[in-house]
């Protein structure tokens, strides 16, 4: 017999049943109390220029409107940095940075008031040149918005020079708007002396706590932020959410009245950070067979305004260069540049998918030079015995690319359907097709390594009920229900006596982002520690009075056993309650074993490895560019789950989302330096008729991790992501048909159908011109 | 701007509320009814996250003015399921998992229901189109697809 909600069990979500009756309480689903007030915010509309005279009055007139405030307004500090640069004023002052750059906010009784009295403002500029892009900064001197990073082994110039092959590339690679569902908010409640409580969506609530004191002037433990759940994250709300809590929390102090803040989704993409866009710049040195000898990369970023994370992220980006590969010889640089942009951030994968897509494109390049199956360049040059130092200088201690590999070309079919794919393109149609097999290894730990610990609350209450709360956040990734099942596990109790409550300041303090992949890694333990710091108490009271040793204790299914007594689990936390236990514990959990020297890129940055591959097999119609993807076989990596319902879950949707990323999702700025991509009618997320019309998805249930992680599990948030580069490198073959794959077309991300038919055209036009008359007749 | 007084049946119950005619429909189940399982993800109705159904037809309620539905019936997310029994359409949601975040669920579930209440067997192709006006983005749709298609069989009496 098994408790109900264990470890290693598929268990719904814990919040399923109020997910489908819509009872799920999102913060904007908070009962707002009597007198709450609404804010909004007034935006710049040049991307670069000095304010010349701003002219508020008409705002301050306005129908409603009760508070305007502007950078005179805050109490401390015009700044909400997530990094201590103090870079990122909330307000523009005197230069606007990008267009959508907050100026003031306005505070009125309604939300639609405060909307409209936003747009009176009267704010002339004089403009100043602005450089939006990459082409364009490093036009303008490439100014660094952050020191850049430099990781290097070996000698890569004279490997280079002494290589049979050499080929040089380059790649653009687009960013993306995460497109969480429920947009930005934070709802701040005045308190007593310089307390203010805040309700945020957010997935990292001491951050929250520490822009708001300081822009309030007040020391952390006045302020208080809480997040039961958010309406996806994905990283957009890693630091992206400080503007707007501290704008409600200022505006609340200020007028001692409930202030709430929600972006209408517009201006929610306008003037938040999204996915950086990369263009890398690569050499690459090789053998005969294919295997890398030497690899020379620069990576450039646009990292917007300001620094924010681009700093981790860029390095990460470094960090994933490699993917699966070994590079003998190796030299990657990054270069975050300064654009008069939104400043990018965090978002699933966080650099590591635009560093690890060059490593494919390499690979694919190499393939493509030689006329051999990618699949065997990549089996050629994966990490292996003395073959297993990374750029970073980090052994490769838990390598399983082969087996995964191997695994899912059988379970695929690989071999017999690339041959079905090659034999289709032969007979010289219109709709071609590609297929790909690619890898994915991503390094798991933040790259700070401080940031790697957790704190942990868990309460026995007297009737046997349990309370956890930890520092991380619920964004839909089954964090909580992981926990509670660590939990349920911990005290052999059914989970239906676990409940998690809201992540929340005052309870747990101190805590990371829940972001890299690592919620249940660094929770999931603190949380663990805890249960047996209470465990122990247990033990320890209940041998006494039996007069037993501590190990005849036992939580067991049926209750718990002291000696050849067994005692139902309720029963037997009252009997200790009464007799005086403490039956609450804090946990704590730090990762072990990691370091990381940003000056000699040199350390261990990552406690261990998740792996995963996926094949991917498309169709492209090469008149339209139009295309669609056939069938994803996918086999990911989690070690041993802990609950491969949520796991599975988990991989399908960064497949879909990384999908979304390397095809449809286009951002687009014109001229003046406006995103014009800035709602759901133009700017396009995978919607249910675009995923694979066959998509095999299965976890390495064989997998354990060889790290003491929580149960041996490993992180699966964002890994999974970058399974969807093989839906890239099929639309890679299937245009390179064209020509009778001489050439590699390496398509620029996003692969959009314009540019798949650019593609085409360039293919079919290049080396025969004749033909493109014949098509023209 | 002066309110106006509007009669409606949601969700079966007859309901009355004052609406600034400029408010949404979305705006006024979420404020003035206390109804906040229709969610805004857009407020421009590319989404799909306010999903309701207006004298049986699918609409987004951002779209919608409050005042419109006077007289009509509306049908959300809270009326989908009895008292003590979910539809087999919310049951399917939660068995497959076929949510993560929860805050496209309730527009999906009600735009799942106006498909089934007009095609009691839907190819899995239907499905996908009827359901492509509805942004997911954390689960990649397949495994809502599958509830989908999974309800249809349960609802037609077929054995799953």
């Amino acid at each position: 017999m098994s408790i109900k909600g264990g470890v290693h069990q598929d268990l719904i979500h814990d919040s399923a049943a109020k997910h489908v009756s819509g009872r799920a309480e999102y913060t904007d689903d908070i009962l707002e109390p009597v007198g709450t007030l609404h804010a909004y915010l007034g935006f710049s509309t040049v991307a670069h220029g000095r304010i010349t005279s701003i002219d508020l009055s008409a705002v301050r007139a306005a129908p409603g409107v009760v508070e305007v405030i502007t950078a005179d307004d805050l109490p401390g500090e015009n700044d909400v940095s997530a990094n201590g640069m103090h870079d990122e004023p909330l307000f523009a002052t005197d230069e606007v940075l990008f267009w959508g750059q907050p100026l003031f906010a306005v505070v009125a009784e309604t939300r639609d008031a405060a909307r409209r009295a936003a747009a009176l403002a009267e704010v002339s500029y004089d403009t100043l040149p602005h450089a939006t892009d990459i082409a364009a900064s490093r036009a303008a001197g490439a100014p660094l918005v952050t020191p850049p990073l430099t990781l290097k082994r070996g000698a890569v110039k004279p490997a280079m020079a002494a290589a049979p092959h050499r080929i040089k590339g380059q790649m653009e690679i687009g960013g993306q708007d995460h497109f969480y569902l429920e947009g930005q908010l934070s709802l701040a409640i005045p308190g007593e002396d310089e307390d203010v409580r805040i309700f945020c969506s957010t997935q990292h609530p001491t951050e929250v706590q520490h822009v708001v004191a300081h822009a309030l002037g007040v020391p952390a433990h006045s302020v208080t932020v809480t997040v039961r759940r958010m309406g996806g994250g994905f990283g957009g709300k890693e630091t992206q959410m400080n503007a707007f809590a501290v704008i409600a929390a200022v505006a609340a102090k200020r007028l001692n009245r409930p202030v709430k803040l929600r972006l209408d989704r517009d201006d929610d993409m306008s003037s938040t950070g999204k996915r950086h866009d990369f263009l890398a710049e690569y050499e690459v040195g090789f053998d005969d067979e294919g295997r890398i000898l030497a690899v020379d990369g620069d990576f450039f970023a646009r990292c917007g305004f300001c620094s924010d994370l681009s700093g981790p992220v860029t390095d990460r980006a470094l960090f994933h260069a490699d993917n699966a590969y070994f590079y003998p010889d190796v030299e990657l640089r990054s270069h975050p540049l300064m654009t008069h942009t939104v400043s990018n951030t965090a978002f699933r994968g966080f650099g590591g998918p635009q560093g690890l897509i060059v490593a494919e494109r390499i690979v694919e390049e190499i393939a493509y030079h030689l006329g051999r199956d990618a699949l065997e360049v990549r089996r050629a040059n994966f990490y292996g015995p003395g073959r297993d130092l990374t750029p970073y200088h980090q052994q490769v201690t838990d390598n399983i690319m082969a087996e995964v590999v191997d695994e899912l070309v059988a379970t695929s079919n690989y071999a017999a359907r690339r041959q079905a794919v090659l034999d289709w393109n032969a007979k010289g149609g219109i709709i071609r097709k590609g297929i790909a097999l690619t890898p994915v290894k991503f390094g798991i730990s933040f790259t700070a390594t401080w940031f790697n610990q957790a704190g942990a609350l868990v309460h026995v209450y007297s009737d046997g009920s349990i309370q956890v709360n930890h520092g991380g956040t619920e964004m839909g990734q089954g964090l909580h229900t992981k926990v509670a099942q660590v939990v349920a596990e911990a005290f052999q109790v059914d989970i239906d006596r676990v409940k998690i409550t809201a992540t929340t300041t005052d309870k747990v303090p101190n805590t990371s982002a829940t972001a890299a992949s690592s919620g249940t890694d660094l929770n999931g333990m603190a949380a663990l520690n805890a249960c047996e710091a209470i465990k122990a108490r247990l033990a320890a009271w209940a041998a006494d009075k039996a007069g037993l040793p501590a190990e005849a204790v036992v939580f067991g299914t049926e209750g718990v056993s002291v000696g050849d007594k067994v005692t139902d689990w309720a029963k037997f936390i009252g009997a200790a309650y009464m007799d005086r236990v403490q039956l609450s514990a804090t946990g704590f959990y730090k990762t072990p074993e990691i370091h990381w020297n940003r000056d000699t890129g040199q350390g261990r940055p990552f406690y261990y490895f998740a792996y995963g591959a996926s094949v991917s097999e498309v169709s492209v119609d090469t008149l339209t560019g139009e295309y669609r993807v056939e069938r994803t076989d996918i086999l990911h990596d989690v070690g041993k789950s802990l609950n491969p319902a949520i796991d599975l879950g988990q991989v399908e949707g960064a497949f879909v989302q990384g999908m979304g990323w390397l095809t449809t999702e286009e951002l687009w700025w014109d001229d003046k330096g406006r995103l014009r991509t800035h709602a759901p009618s133009t700017y396009k997320i995978p919607v249910a008729s675009d995923i694979p019309r066959e998509f095999n998805v299965k976890l390495a249930s064989w997998s354990e991790n060889r790290e003491p992680t929580i149960k041996r599990s490993k992180a699966v948030g964002e890994p999974p992501f970058m399974l969807a580069v093989s839906v890239l490198e099929a639309l890679n073959m299937a245009v390179a048909s064209l020509d009778g794959y001489a050439n590699c077309p390496k398509l620029d991300t996003p692969a959009t159908p314009e540019r798949v038919l650019m593609a085409c055209e360039a293919l079919r036009s290049a080396p025969a011109p004749a033909k493109v008359l014949e098509i023209g007749e | 701007m002066s309110k106006i007084h509007v009669t409606t049946t949601i969700n079966g119950d007859a309901v009355e509320f004052l609406a600034d005619p400029r408010e949404t429909l979305l705006d006024c189940l979420r404020d003035h009814v206390g109804l906040t399982g229709t969610k805004e993800g857009c407020g421009t109705g590319d989404c799909g996250a306010c999903s309701v159904e207006l004298d049986g037809t699918l609409v987004c309620s951002c779209l919608v003015l409050g005042v419109e539905a006077s007289g009509k019936s509306v049908q959300t997310i809270e009326g989908m399921a009895t008292d003590s029994e979910l539809h087999p359409l919310q049951r399917k949601f939660v068995e497959h998992a076929a949510l993560q975040c929860g805050f496209c669920t309730p527009g999906i579930l009600v735009a799942a229901k106006s498909l089934l209440d007009r095609n009691t067997s839907p190819t899995e192709e239907e499905v996908r189109y009827w359901l492509a006006g509805n942004l997911c983005r954390c689960t990649g749709y397949d495994k809502i697809i599958r509830a989908v298609m999974d309800a249809a069989a349960e609802l037609r009496g077929e054995a799953a």
